[in-house]
């Protein structure tokens, strides 16, 4: 219904802040378009959560606006926003039956008897709750109690934009995938904006159409789930999606010319002077061969997974993971690799250089 | 799995054995034998069978004590169980608040129940206590000594100063464990202040809050020490509970075998009444 700017927006927990690591976000500058589907994806403690209630009205940023169609909203509760947002842990009303519990966000809006059951109905079909709907909701098992959990959520068809906090914690491995794939058809379905905080990239990545990483308070790439794979904008992403993750190995530049310990690499890069008190490069297992020739390094060990082959080596700039096709021939003790150069990046500081 | 066979375990049990047998066992069994006998002394009994049991359950003094004592308890279940969730409610929940509130709300519980009566009595005299005088000087007629209205309110007053912090703490603790995400989701879904305590908040303190009925109930059906103090049961009968006039018929009229099954009576409306209150209140667990 809306498309939701975050601008300048910085949040903390504490009355006074002095270091950076007082803010459980910084800056945060972003725009969430309407009808899109975006996961929020981190480790735990980066933030994902205060972000997420921030735009859901739950906490008062500490600096910054939120807008909602350009009208500021970073004052108004959240029912004024008119939001949806799914807990990690199924929220239910014990005393009150599955129908009830759906029908709770309606009933507290004035909405009609009539209109009440036929909404409630509707998403009881889609979530499959239709023979509990007149049982208590207390007597379900988890992922029934989550269920309605996302049925409250998904009972208002005019929300702004339907939040989910990690929403499949408790929920069995098998039961996670048609529960997600349940999300994903009801996105197509409805056309709502969604946001879904994870930790777990594979999540994140078959549920989004833009994927939003955040470390440490802040948002370090916004892109499409090849973009997150092929260009890393920074060294977090690069090895927290990914599996294994990127390869990062410090590195020289002296007058344009980027080395590995007196190796010298070819990139697409064009560097000139070095101003960052930390250099490094960076590439995917999956970009890199072995060769006649190349950086030399030692075979530690290679583990097979069926699909692929994964080798471990070590060179003397460090560890370098390869990945392999299963039908290559892994050469023994000591050999040469060569990095793809589309796909070998240069991060001053952990930021990609371009 | 196999479980050994091993009567020496009995052997374990025997210490609490004893010590329940000598506090507990055999008083009562001392109660159940003089409520079937009369004595005049000198170990001398008679078998009386049911006749101390018929004459308490149809005597007017048994049915006024125990009327009294229903009235007393309902009172206070009724002011003590609301007030006690309204304050836990209204409690802070973070910061130095909690402490302070927490230890002024131990304060009354701190204190032994004799000194309770004594301080209320002291408290309540309407020449030179506080609260008498008070009362006196604002014009209203307050005297609990002489005045059986002003004796039973001034009881009640005593008991929710007294017990009312218990149900706070219970609730208090109750409320504490509810997950934060309980709030914001219904935020979310619109839940007015009333329908998150109706919906939320109560139905998660069910199982504090039917402790707290349990033992409020328990407590002040036994009461004994600090009317006995505060009023001795006075003026004439007016406050004279269960366990007062037990102890006027038993210490007073030394009329043991009646006094004995009045014991045993009274004993069994307050297991019977626990049990079947529990049962109804934990009816609905099995399912979650």
């Amino acid at each position: 219904m809306s498309k939701i700017s975050l601008k300048n927006l910085s949040h903390s927990y504490l009355k006074s802040q002095v270091n950076k690591e007082d803010w459980a976000l910084r800056n945060i500058n972003i725009d969430w378009n309407d009808g899109g589907a975006y996961a929020l994806l981190g480790p735990s403690g980066c933030g994902k959560t205060t972000l997420l209630n921030i735009i859901s009205g739950l906490i008062d940023p500490t600096e910054g606006q939120i807008l909602f169609n350009e009208e500021d909203v970073t004052n108004k509760n959240p029912v004024e926003r008119n939001i949806a947002q799914i807990f990690q842990f199924p929220v239910i009303y014990d005393t009150m039956t599955v129908f009830d519990n759906l029908a709770f966000p309606l009933k507290n809006r004035g909405i009609s008897e009539q209109e009440i059951k036929n909404k409630v109905e509707e998403i009881a079909e889609m979530l499959e709750l239709t023979s509990t709907l007149h049982n208590r909701a207390s007597g379900l098992t988890a992922d029934g109690k989550q269920k309605i959990s996302l049925g409250r959520g998904l009972v208002r068809s005019d929300v702004n934009v339907i939040m989910f906090d990690e929403p499949l914690t408790v929920i069995d491995p098998h039961l996670k995938w048609i529960l997600r794939s349940k999300l994903k058809e009801l996105h197509q379905k409805i056309n709502r904006t969604m946001i879904y905080v994870t930790h777990d990239q594979t999540e994140a990545l078959t549920f989004a159409d833009q994927v939003v990483v955040m470390h440490e308070a802040e948002i370090v790439q916004i892109g499409t789930p090849v973009e997150l794979f092929e260009k890393p904008r920074h060294t977090f992403v690069g090895h927290f999606i990914g599996s294994p993750g990127m390869n990062i190995l410090p590195c020289k530049i002296d007058n344009g010319t980027i080395s590995l310990n007196g190796n010298k690499l070819e990139t697409k890069i064009d560097i000139k002077n070095n101003s960052f008190s930390k250099t490094e490069v960076g590439i995917r297992p999956e970009f890199i061969e072995f060769n006649e020739s190349g950086l030399p390094v030692k075979i530690i060990k290679v583990s097979n997974t069926g699909r692929h082959k994964i080798i471990d080596t070590v060179s003397e700039s460090g560890k370098i993971k390869v990945i392999a096709k299963s039908s290559t021939n892994i050469p023994t003790g000591s050999a040469y690799l060569n990095f793809k150069k589309d796909y070998t990046y240069v991060y001053g500081d952990n930021w990609i250089i371009e | 799995m196999n479980k050994t066979v091993n009567q020496k375990a009995w052997l374990f049990v025997i210490p609490v054995f004893v010590l329940v047998a000598f506090n507990a066992i055999i008083p009562l069994m001392t109660v159940v034998n003089y409520a079937f006998q009369e004595t005049f002394g000198n170990n001398v009994f008679m078998w009386e069978g049911t006749r101390w049991f018929k004459q308490i359950l149809l005597s007017d003094r048994f049915h006024a004590a125990l009327g009294r004592q229903i009235l007393f308890t309902l009172i206070i279940l009724f002011i003590q169980i609301p007030l006690g969730i309204f304050i836990a409610l209204t409690m802070p929940k973070e910061g130095i608040g909690v402490s302070v509130c927490l230890v002024l709300m131990s304060m009354p519980l701190l204190i032994p129940w004799n000194v309770v009566g004594a301080m209320w009595n002291i408290f309540a005299l309407p020449d030179i206590g506080f609260l008498g005088h008070s009362l006196n000087a604002l014009g209203f007629d307050y005297n609990f000594t002489q005045q059986s209205g002003d004796a039973w309110f001034t009881t009640v007053l005593m008991d929710v100063w007294h017990w009312t912090s218990l149900v706070v703490l219970l609730s208090y603790a109750g409320l504490r464990s509810i997950q934060p995400a309980y709030y914001q989701a219904a935020e979310i879904d619109g839940a007015s202040r009333w329908s998150v305590f109706r919906h939320i908040e109560l139905p998660k303190m069910k199982k504090v809050l039917t402790i707290a009925i349990l033992l409020r109930f328990m407590d002040s059906f036994m009461i004994y020490t600090e009317p006995f103090v505060l009023t001795g049961g006075g003026p004439g009968n007016a406050t004279a509970f269960l366990s007062i006039d037990l102890v006027k018929m038993a210490l007073g009229q030394f009329d043991l075998g009646p006094a004995a099954a009045m014991s045993l009576i009274y004993f069994f409306i307050v297991l019977t009444v626990c049990w079947v209150f529990y049962n109804l209140m934990m009816k609905n667990e099995g399912q979650s």
